[in-house]
């Protein structure tokens, strides 16, 4: 039963290999769909490409189905996977400042890494950018250590907040998704296509 | 014609949904496998406590936030975030080199010069790696595989992450349309 290192069933030996070939399956999907192109990414802020919703919403609850199955068939334990806690305040401000760097810079981190193995140059300035921001993100942290631990509620689960199962929250994502998906198809015929 | 061929090929991706559900499934694997999800802002973060552990040993000990990452070697998820992003260094070369896009360039819209789109390349950048530190993880660590096991932060970051993006949409615009 799953997860198969954290119960011990992969000889951790083995993580290092299997980090690299999962890695190598995100990279060449994402790089496949587009996202190696910031001018591409950037079409989902201003209606001319909706790649990233279409991909990132998909990917989200084709994952989180598929949790959902693991444990119904008792293949995998759902209790002992990571869920990333829930820091309110801290959380929404790196969102907002991620959001910005995301129209500035055009990349995300993992999308910026795509495009400089193919040889962008704006996306090794991006991942360039990155490094110096993390830096300065840890040589300023003592005036925002406390802010940055506050209102820290742990592994938080979406669907316990709502008061509602797993299965019932997902459904209701993919119905969100799925309008999404017709909403901004209309959106995308009406704007002005973008030749990149 | 033979040119045409390639720029045609090469402007040619993966269908979006098929991509979606392909992305979904090494998301699933990885957390079948492993217990957690994806990452990317992780590695750098590692590698800068790395860097300054390095230059400054004496200065990345005393930093209160690096501190927590100078144990790297010892730390099995550290380590396999960055064996994580050469796999996805070599994973997109291969996929571009298969669909014919490999190429030394500065994509920019051609209403910007390639020395403004590199300076707000790095701007974003330097933004994005704050802002990940904030929000413990980025678009892959913390809103895509935050989603994918429901974390209530995975929503939070995504909302915070495209809301923003859609609010200074506004004032980037000439850099991109």
């Amino acid at each position: 039963m799953g997860p198969l290192i954290t119960q011990g069933i992969i000889d951790p030996a083995w993580n290092n290999v299997l980090a690299v070939l999962l890695g190598m399956a995100f990279g060449f999907v994402l790089e496949s769909a587009g996202f190696s192109s910031s001018r591409k990414l950037a079409g989902v802020f201003y209606g001319y490409d909706f790649v990233v919703l279409k991909v990132f919403f998909t990917a989200a609850i084709t994952a989180s189905i598929g949790l959902l199955y693991f444990s119904y068939l008792g293949w995998m334990d759902l209790s002992k996977i990571f869920v990333n806690p829930t820091v309110i305040q801290s959380g929404i401000v790196g969102g907002l400042i991620m959001g910005l760097g995301f129209i500035m810079g055009g990349f995300c981190p993992g999308t910026s890494l795509c495009g400089a193995a193919i040889g962008k140059i704006d996306a090794m300035f991006f991942a360039g950018g990155m490094f110096v921001g993390i830096f300065l993100f840890a040589e300023a942290y003592p005036l925002y250590e406390n802010f940055y631990n506050a209102t820290d509620l742990g592994p938080l689960k979406v669907n316990e907040v709502l008061g509602v199962s797993a299965e019932v929250f997902i459904l209701l994502l993919t119905l969100v998704a799925v309008a999404a998906f017709y909403v901004t198809s209309l959106i995308e015929k009406r704007v002005d296509k973008v030749d990149y | 014609m033979a040119t045409k061929e390639i720029q045609d090929r090469s402007r040619t991706y993966l269908n979006p949904y098929a991509a979606g559900i392909w992305l979904g499934l090494v998301l699933l694997m990885t957390f079948y496998i492993t217990g957690r999800g994806l990452g990317a802002s992780g590695s750098i973060k590692t590698a800068v406590a790395s860097t300054v552990n390095t230059i400054a040993p004496k200065h990345a000990q005393q930093s209160h936030y690096l501190s927590q990452f100078i144990t790297a070697d010892e730390n099995p998820m550290n380590n396999w975030l960055t064996f994580e992003v050469i796999g996805v260094l070599a994973g997109a070369l291969i996929s571009g080199a298969l669909a014919g896009r490999l190429k030394l360039k500065v994509e920019h819209s051609p209403n910007i010069t390639s020395q403004r789109r590199l300076v707000f390349a790095t701007l974003g950048g330097l933004a994005f790696g704050i802002g990940s530190q904030f929000g413990r993880g980025c678009t892959s660590g913390a809103a895509l595989s935050g989603m994918a096991s429901l974390a209530a932060g995975g929503f939070i970051a995504m909302l915070s992450i495209f809301g923003a993006a859609y609010a200074f949409a506004y004032f980037f615009r000439k850099n991109w349309i």
